[in-house]
């Protein structure tokens, strides 16, 4: 319909200018002039992987911290800034911590005073008391996002199963239990000093701010603030010689399989195959799991899948939820099929050019918001902490369009082998059985 | 390099000029209310197409039918089969999205611009020409019951559903738009197809364009989609709920059972005004310092001083009759009882005993008005913004004026307002969680027995 007339591309463009203090900071400047907000992005790379076995969970309590005051300012972080009419946030995962906040063009200034404060001066607001209810505050976020969550327990059940013990991945974001309780006051200077400085972390302002003075505001507020040493980068190696298969009882109501297999880290070759490989897998009602399991056989009620691109090592993960009276096994091998024709044939040039026109269509999506989680601030940070270069969003369009159907049959056969992946089965309570035939059972908490 | 001074925080500086963007209404020849607005950022269209009906036109016996409607809305378009119309989706990109609430059903799409007159096509098929299939009636009916079946899985929805059935009764405003087992079970694609001819009609709906098109250009496609569109044979236009809403008596107290939780999920809530209050601009600004931002009375207590839970919030959920106000959160099994206490006790002194201050109403009136630009930054946010005007019958000037009422508020008139509109004697507590904590919570409230709601849905 629309081909006749206007087949012209979207010129996608991610514009910026970059420079780095003296201690290292980096700042990145985005214009865009539409609405007069600014956002203001910091990634500091630190994350679960930089934990220790016994102090699992660190590096997010941490940011919790970040939110609690700093030396200059130390009646909670959120206050003056809602006063400004901003929002506020934050998150932690395996790789990297961010902050961030979109204010209006007038509030600038109270934002990166605010978050250079707390880059250089965190350590002297922090009390016992706010402290140890941050800890109780991360234990609920614990119980309701996971514990009190239907298969909320399967992340813990997932990393442990995936990575060998000792692996940076092994353990969850949100740790255990135990190790939070654990946790002391005094080990957060320690944490603060090694990874909280202008030498780990990334500063990107987007909106409605130009390159210069941008520049300047940054030197203004984090100019002063010394570095520290930069961290040694975390290496650790993962993979599967043989399925495995394990089970875990849950408070849900349908049974749930779920498959995971090793694929190669963010951004490395055959990264942005996998994430195809998931759209054309479980993407959309026309994508052919959810044609052969939901639609056709209705042996299914939902399925997903998902490339978890990480910095040590990806993976990939697939969940699909029986039908009532439907047993796991028939789902698993109607996914085990479809996988391997996937991986036979490769997708057709119908299919091909579906994923093609979405890739597109996304990455122009990507370019509607500034700030927040996934806006234009945090892919430039993602950019720049991941691979260095902040102009890598072209980089990442290229490799989405380079993407052709040998490739994506080579990835399915390679990434998806059936002798090497893990089955989780999650099983209503005291339903065993439900659980694929030869699994042992997990018990995460 | 200057140094910084860290003595003071930095002043806010005037508020920047935003202008809120203009809409422009047209009638398209089949009778359909058009609204269009010219969103330049990206080479984005977004459309939004509204009926109003949604689950508050669920007739009795039949809950659940608005939804179903819906999501059979692209499983089938003349001759192509569901598979077809997601296929034809992919092609151009969109992303496609059905929301039901209790007054309206509102189909949104988002494409890229050069796929605009695509975009309006497929929605316009979806709207107008479902096949309403008997094979996929049945196959998206059973999807549903079966996701009826994992509500149970999830506290926040079984107390959603449980607030609802105390605060309503036998109002269609009284059940989650998905339905019920029974009556989902009752259903037949009958129902459905008189649904779909009385609540999906020109003169009932509106569209709304928000894109990189000039106002006209929009107008043409919507023209060329929807143009053919004729009141289907429905005998009537279906029934936005007209019964009067009778003030659930209180107070009360429920629990859902799950025995063991690690947390109880926790709802107090109440019956509100309408949408259309005049104190609708106060009624936002006291719920901003109660629970409607990181920095109010419920969260600051809860989580920040005792730790109970991970966040707590409070909201309106606005309707064109009787809306709700409640707390929701999620807290400690160990802590519930306390965390009942303290979030009553900031719900109840709101209203007199420890009023609104100075330092929270210009938190609370920056939230509202500085804070306001960032929800224009996308063509799809403003075209929810848009299909909210409609659904209300608010004024082109809706945001002006919120603006301008919000900053000259004074204190007194939002903690006026808390005394009018909360009433403590009439709340309805709910928890999802441990049985015995229910007791204890009965016991304290002197609320004698809870009444138990069944987990079956």
């Amino acid at each position: 319909m629309s081909s006749a007339s206007s087949p012209s591309p979207v010129p996608l463009d991610l514009p910026f200018v970059r420079h780095t203090l003296a201690n290292g900071l980096d700042v990145i400047v985005h214009e865009d002039r539409h609405v007069p907000i600014v956002a203001v992005n910091v990634w500091y790379h630190v994350g679960s992987k930089d934990e220790r076995p016994g102090r699992t969970g660190f590096a997010h309590l941490f940011e919790h911290l970040m939110f609690e005051g700093s030396a200059h300012y130390d009646r909670g972080y959120f206050p003056p800034l809602q006063q400004a009419g901003a929002l506020v946030n934050g998150s932690t995962n395996t790789d990297r911590t961010n902050y961030w906040e979109v204010v209006p063009t007038s509030a600038l200034d109270r934002a990166l005073w605010m978050e250079s404060d707390r880059m250089g001066y965190l350590l002297p607001a922090l009390t016992r008391a706010r402290f140890q209810t941050q800890q109780a505050v991360v234990l609920n976020e614990r119980r309701q996002n996971y514990e009190n969550r239907p298969y909320g327990l399967v992340t813990m059940a997932l990393a442990e199963a995936l990575f060998p013990p000792g692996h940076p991945y092994s353990w969850t974001t949100i740790g255990s239990a135990d190790d939070i309780r654990a946790m002391q006051l005094d080990e957060v200077q320690e944490f603060f000093r090694t990874y909280y400085h202008p030498a780990n972390a990334s500063l990107v302002l987007a909106g409605d701010i130009g390159a210069a003075e941008g520049i300047a505001l940054a030197e203004r507020y984090f100019g002063d603030l010394p570095p520290g040493p930069v961290p040694q980068p975390v290496t650790a190696d993962a993979s599967f010689q043989d399925e495995r298969r394990l089970y875990l009882e849950d408070r849900v109501e349908l049974p749930r399989i779920y498959m995971a297999w090793h694929t190669p880290a963010i951004y490395t070759g055959g990264d942005a195959e996998a994430d195809v490989l998931a759209g054309l897998l479980a993407g959309s009602k026309a994508s052919r799991l959810y044609r052969a399991l939901v639609y056709e056989q209705r042996v299914a009620l939902d399925v997903s899948a998902f490339q978890n691109s990480r910095e040590l090592g990806s993976f990939f993960l697939l969940a699909a939820t029986a039908a009532p009276g439907r047993l796991l096994a028939d789902l698993a091998a109607a996914v085990d099929l479809e996988v391997a024709r996937l991986a036979a044939e490769g997708p057709s040039p119908g299919e091909l050019a579906r994923v093609t026109a979405q890739v597109e269509a996304q990455f122009v999506y990507r370019l509607q918001t500034n700030g927040g989680f996934g806006g234009k601030a945090d892919q430039l940070n993602a950019y720049n902490v991941f691979t260095g270069d902040p102009a890598f969003f072209a980089a990442d369009f290229a490799r989405f369009q380079a993407v052709t159907a040998s490739s994506i049959r080579m990835a399915a056969s390679t990434c998806l082998a059936p002798d090497a992946r893990m089955l989780l089965s999650v099983v209503p309570r005291d339903r065993a059985a439900l659980a694929l035939d030869g699994s042992e059972r997990v018990t995460p908490s | 390099m200057t140094t910084v001074d860290r003595s003071r925080l930095p002043d806010v500086g005037s508020d920047p000029a935003f202008a809120f963007p203009q809409m422009r209404r047209h009638r398209l020849s089949a009778g359909l209310d058009l609204r269009t607005i010219e969103h330049r950022s990206l080479p984005v269209l977004a459309l939004a197409l509204q009926v109003a009906d949604g689950s508050g036109s669920d007739p009795a016996g039949r809950e659940g039918l608005a939804a179903l409607t819906a999501d059979m809305l692209d499983e089938g378009v003349g001759d192509l089969s569901a598979l077809d119309v997601a296929e034809a989706l992919e092609r151009i990109g969109a992303e496609y999205h059905v929301d039901v609430d209790a007054d309206a059903t509102t189909i949104a799409m988002v494409t890229l611009t050069r796929h605009a007159s695509r975009g309006a096509e497929l929605l316009a098929g979806s709207v107008l020409r479902p096949s309403l299939r008997e094979e996929d009636f049945s196959r998206v009916r059973q999807l549903r019951l079966d996701r009826l079946r994992q509500v149970r899985d999830q506290p926040a929805a079984m107390a959603e559903r449980g607030l609802l059935h105390l605060l309503y009764g036998t109002h269609p405003y009284g059940h989650l738009p998905i339905g019920a087992t029974g009556s989902l079970r009752a259903l037949t694609s009958a129902d459905v197809a008189a649904f779909h001819a009385a609540a999906y009609r020109p003169d009932r709906a509106t569209l709304v364009m928000v894109g990189d098109l000039e106002h006209d250009a929009m107008r043409d496609i919507a023209e060329a989609a929807f143009g053919g569109w004729t009141p289907g044979r429905g005998r009537e236009a279906a029934r936005s709920p007209v019964e009067t809403v009778t003030a659930a008596p209180g107070p009360s107290l429920a629990i859902v059972p799950r025995e063991g939780a690690a947390q109880s999920f926790l709802r107090i809530g109440q019956l509100g005004p309408p949408r259309r209050t005049p104190d609708y601009e106060a009624l936002l600004m006291m719920n901003a310092v109660l629970g409607g931002q990181f920095v109010s009375r419920m969260n600051l207590k809860l989580r920040e001083e005792k730790g109970y839970t991970y966040g707590a919030r409070t909201g309106f959920d606005w309707h064109r009759q009787a809306s709700t106000f409640s707390v929701e959160t999620h807290v400690d099994t160990a802590a519930t009882v306390d965390a009942v206490l303290d979030a009553l006790a900031e719900l109840t002194d709101i209203r007199g005993a420890r009023p609104v201050t100075e330092d929270e109403l210009a938190v609370a009136k920056a939230s509202l008005t500085r804070g306001l630009p960032r929800s224009f930054e996308t063509a799809p946010q403003v075209a929810r913004i848009a299909s909210h005007l409609v659904l209300y019958d608010l004024p082109d000037t809706h945001f002006e004026d919120l603006s301008a009422r919000v900053r000259g508020m004074r204190a007194e008139e939002v903690s006026q307002v808390a005394a009018a509109h909360l009433h403590p004697d009439r709340f309805s507590t709910l928890i999802v969680g441990d049985p015995a904590v229910g007791a204890r919570l009965a016991q304290t409230l002197g609320l004698g027995e809870p009444v138990v709601l069944s987990p079956e849905v």
